[in-house]
């Protein structure tokens, strides 16, 4: 393992194989899972700032109770699009960035199963956020993320429609994505690696994927008649033309719930490699993480009624929804657990990537244990609709997948570009984001509490000071944008050149060169440790190294 | 658990070695992801089928009053020939099993016959109705459900044709390795078990 990268091109005479990654690379329909991985999290990230530019316009909006900088009409649009940006152009595709980069290298192969469907996968989504954004020109949608008939039947015709296929372009992106990452790591695994010893972002994944499969075509069955009832008449969930408008929201929230899953257990993943590695000790639990994944898993798919407390939902099947959400929080919690167990006397190196996963963790339990409220449906009944919903799902969107998606930045970043990033700009960056962050959803608990609707550009003046309040924690964010931006762009050109494995980790992509070689490898990876026996002085086959010196090694390789 | 990782750790993988067994440079994954893809096409059908029995368990009258009566003799026909085109189709996969590269063609030629039939029955059926899309729930739902169904039965006569083109080729398919033909006919068994649910709850239990 000491070998340098150059020693082992010539001893195993491969150089002349080796091609070059060029800059160009990421602009075409490369096959490479690692720039399809690139490509991902560029493009998510820039709608990322496009649904960001929406919700600072909302906040404006709602720091004085008159509708006064945009219409009310205008409102609804920026809110849908907001929503439905962060949700279908940012968050997933993100996830799906990491899985991309990640999966192969981790299970110590060579590329993704079927390479090219990953390339359409990637290359739907550029055009299919376009159209989306297009609709801007025509009047778009209006009637929220969730699009629920009547509204949105008789507000806007072609922005609704434009909304709708937008939605199933990216979905299929979505599924394509999924089969490609059950294939490979069920199929693609090194020989030596079973499936306990896989890190446990592959496990994430595996349940992601099964999600995805599973509830992405329902939602895609649901749009396709609200289509015809838009466009040719017909109506499935019309109750003017005999239709019901509850069938659409059983199916919506069929995969819209399991997509609440789809959008965090990726990072819920992340935080699995994040952390054991920053604070030197192995991850605690290990089956116990991995199997309650699946659990939340199947558990997602049968609590999708909780949206619909209100909607006339029969008392027992209110009782059988109630229950199932709240046995959700078991798996939850045993992950919650297990991850403090593992920062639990570890030799903690709070730099950006740990301080983002500890700042996830406690920003996720305020969202999980919001929800677990939720779950009472007496008490969703008094708060359905208001402010207490929109804190309580940017507690776990923004607190839980956005900040695991940043300690994933920054965890592989020295991986994927080769070079360190600036460790004073990343703190201010955690820094400013968290107290922002804090500041503009903290207060939505109790607006909430005290009767604010959700999805409107005016309000009771008694909310007023709140709101302020929220609107400056929105500037908060809005600012902690610069100095990640900065720090990336800088550090992608002008950063300290990465070693290998700057923080000594035991999980197989670090032990190619970074950025990796096109192959991967340049050698078959070899599994010397499980993914994560930190810490833990086992003597090695050797008999003569532990697995912490040589990680120490490893870690001044270049 | 992760200690037998350990033990066995320094030992070289041969999966280079492994992996020039595929087609494509790596162990052949493809039939896998069809079997995913189609667990993911089953679930639009999941959805598109719970939606039609909620209606029929809410609605007060299913079919709502005066929906003219659903006429069964094509489906009939229609589902027998869908349901022989799917063993049809098997004996042109055996007979390339054997190396017979020209029985393959015939039998993979009947099956799109009988697919093109199939699909003349349901524009025989559609255009024989005595009802609209928009004539009431239920008849927007058959429409749905069937259209949704002829989609797929489309697309595979598409895919069988396309097996049908390459086949010209010598040594394109062999009795060893054939994944477009296996995939086209998992596919066709797939829309063949679809419509048995469909026909069944679409027309016979109303
Ligand atoms: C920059 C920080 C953010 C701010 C200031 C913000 C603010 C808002 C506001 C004001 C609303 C509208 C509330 C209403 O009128 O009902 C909203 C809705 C929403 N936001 Fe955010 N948000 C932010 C980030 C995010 C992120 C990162 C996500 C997801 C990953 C997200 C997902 C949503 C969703 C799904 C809705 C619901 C839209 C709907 O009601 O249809 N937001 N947000
Ligand atoms: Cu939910």
């Amino acid at each position: 393992m000491t070998t340098t990268t150059e020693a082992q091109i010539t001893e195993n005479g491969h150089s002349s194989q080796h091609q070059e990654r060029k800059w160009q690379d990421y602009f075409t329909f490369s096959t490479d899972h690692k720039v399809i991985g690139i490509q991902y999290l560029v493009t998510a990230f820039f709608f990322y700032l496009v649904g960001g530019a929406l919700a600072e316009a909302m906040r404006i909006e709602l720091a004085t109770p008159d509708p006064d900088f945009v219409q009310p009409e205008f409102y609804n649009q920026l809110m849908t699009m907001h929503g439905s940006i962060m949700l279908f152009l940012w968050i997933i595709p993100a996830g799906a960035a990491f899985a991309n980069y990640l999966i192969p290298l981790m299970i110590g192969a060579e590329d993704m199963a079927f390479p090219r469907l990953n390339a359409v996968a990637f290359w739907i989504i550029p055009p299919g956020g376009i159209f989306f954004l297009s609709s801007f020109f025509i009047g778009t949608a209006q009637a929220g993320w969730t699009s629920y008939p009547p509204l949105s039947l008789v507000s806007g015709k072609w922005g609704e429609e434009i909304w709708i296929l937008s939605v199933l372009l990216l979905g299929t992106s979505s599924i394509f994505g999924a089969i490609n990452f059950v294939t490979t790591i069920f199929k693609m695994r090194m020989p030596d690696m079973d499936i306990h010893s896989m890190p446990l972002f592959c496990w994430s994944m595996l349940a992601t994927s099964a999600l995805i499969i599973l509830g992405t075509p329902v939602l895609a069955a649901a749009l396709i008649l609200l289509s015809f009832d838009l466009i040719a008449g017909t109506a499935f969930f019309n109750p003017a033309g005999g239709g019901d408008p509850i069938v659409y929201q059983h199916m919506f929230w069929f995969y819209s719930h399991p997509a609440v899953y789809i959008m965090i257990l990726p990072f819920f993943g992340v935080i699995s490699e994040v952390l054991p590695v920053h604070s030197r000790k192995p991850i605690f639990g290990y089956r116990a993480i991995a199997y309650s994944s699946l659990a939340i898993s199947f558990l997602g798919l049968i609590v999708w009624a909780h949206h619909m407390f209100t909607s006339g939902t029969p008392g027992w099947l209110r009782m059988f929804f109630m229950a199932t959400t709240m046995i959700i929080a078991v798996p939850t919690g045993i992950k919650i657990f297990s991850w403090c167990a593992t920062l639990w006397g570890g030799k903690l190196n709070l730099n950006s990537a740990l301080l983002f996963g500890v700042g996830f963790l406690s920003s996720f339990l305020i969202g999980g244990l919001s929800g677990v409220m939720l779950a009472s449906a007496p008490f969703d009944i008094h708060v359905h609709d208001t402010y207490f919903i929109v804190a309580h799902f940017h507690y776990v969107l923004f607190g839980g997948a956005v900040f695991g998606l940043f300690a994933a930045v920054y965890h592989w970043f020295p991986k994927m570009s080769g070079r360190m990033v600036n460790e004073t700009l990343g703190r201010i960056h955690f820094a400013l984001t968290f107290i922002g962050f804090n500041l503009t959803f903290l207060p939505m608990h109790p607006l909430g509490l005290q009767g604010m609707n959700r999805r409107i550009a005016l309000y009771d003046p008694q909310f007023q000071s709140l709101n302020m309040l929220v609107t400056i924690g929105s500037f908060i964010l809005a600012v902690s944008t610069f100095p990640f931006l900065i720090n990336i762009i800088w550090s992608v050109f002008k950063g300290e050149k990465a070693p290998r494995n700057p923080w000594r980790a035991l999980t197989l992509e670090w032990q190619t060169a970074s950025p990796p070689i096109i192959e991967n490898f340049e050698e078959e990876p070899v599994l010397w440790a499980g993914p994560y026996e930190y810490g833990i002085d086992i003597e090695s086959v050797d008999g003569e190294e532990s697995v912490e010196e040589m990680l120490a090694e490893v870690g001044a390789e270049s | 658990m992760q200690s037998p990782a350990l033990d066995e750790s320094k030992v070289t993988l041969n999966y280079h070695q492994e992996a020039v067994t595929g087609h494509h440079g790596h162990p052949d994954h493809r039939m896998f992801g069809v079997f995913v893809f189609l667990i993911a096409d089953s679930m639009t059908f999941l959805g598109l089928f719970a939606a039609f029995m909620i209606y029929r368990t809410i609605m007060p009258a299913w079919p709502p009053e005066g929906t003219p009566e659903l006429e069964l003799l094509v489906p009939i026909i229609n589902t027998a020939i869908l349901v022989t085109s799917s063993f049809v189709m098997h004996k042109g996969q055996d007979a390339l099993k054997k190396g017979d590269i020209s029985g393959l063609q015939l039998w993979f030629g009947l099956t799109a016959i009988m697919g093109l039939a199939f699909l003349l029955g349901q524009g025989y059926e559609y255009f024989h109705a005595e009802f609209g899309l928009t004539t009431n729930l239920f008849t927007s739902c058959f429409f749905a459900l069937t259209g949704f169904h002829g989609l797929h039965v489309a697309t595979g006569v598409l895919l069988i044709l396309s097996v049908l083109w390459r086949s010209r080729d010598k040594g394109h398919y062999s009795s060893t390795s054939h994944f477009g033909v296996e995939a086209a006919e998992i596919y066709w068994h797939f829309v063949d078990v679809i419509w048995l649910v469909l026909f069944v709850i679409v027309y016979l239990i109303n």
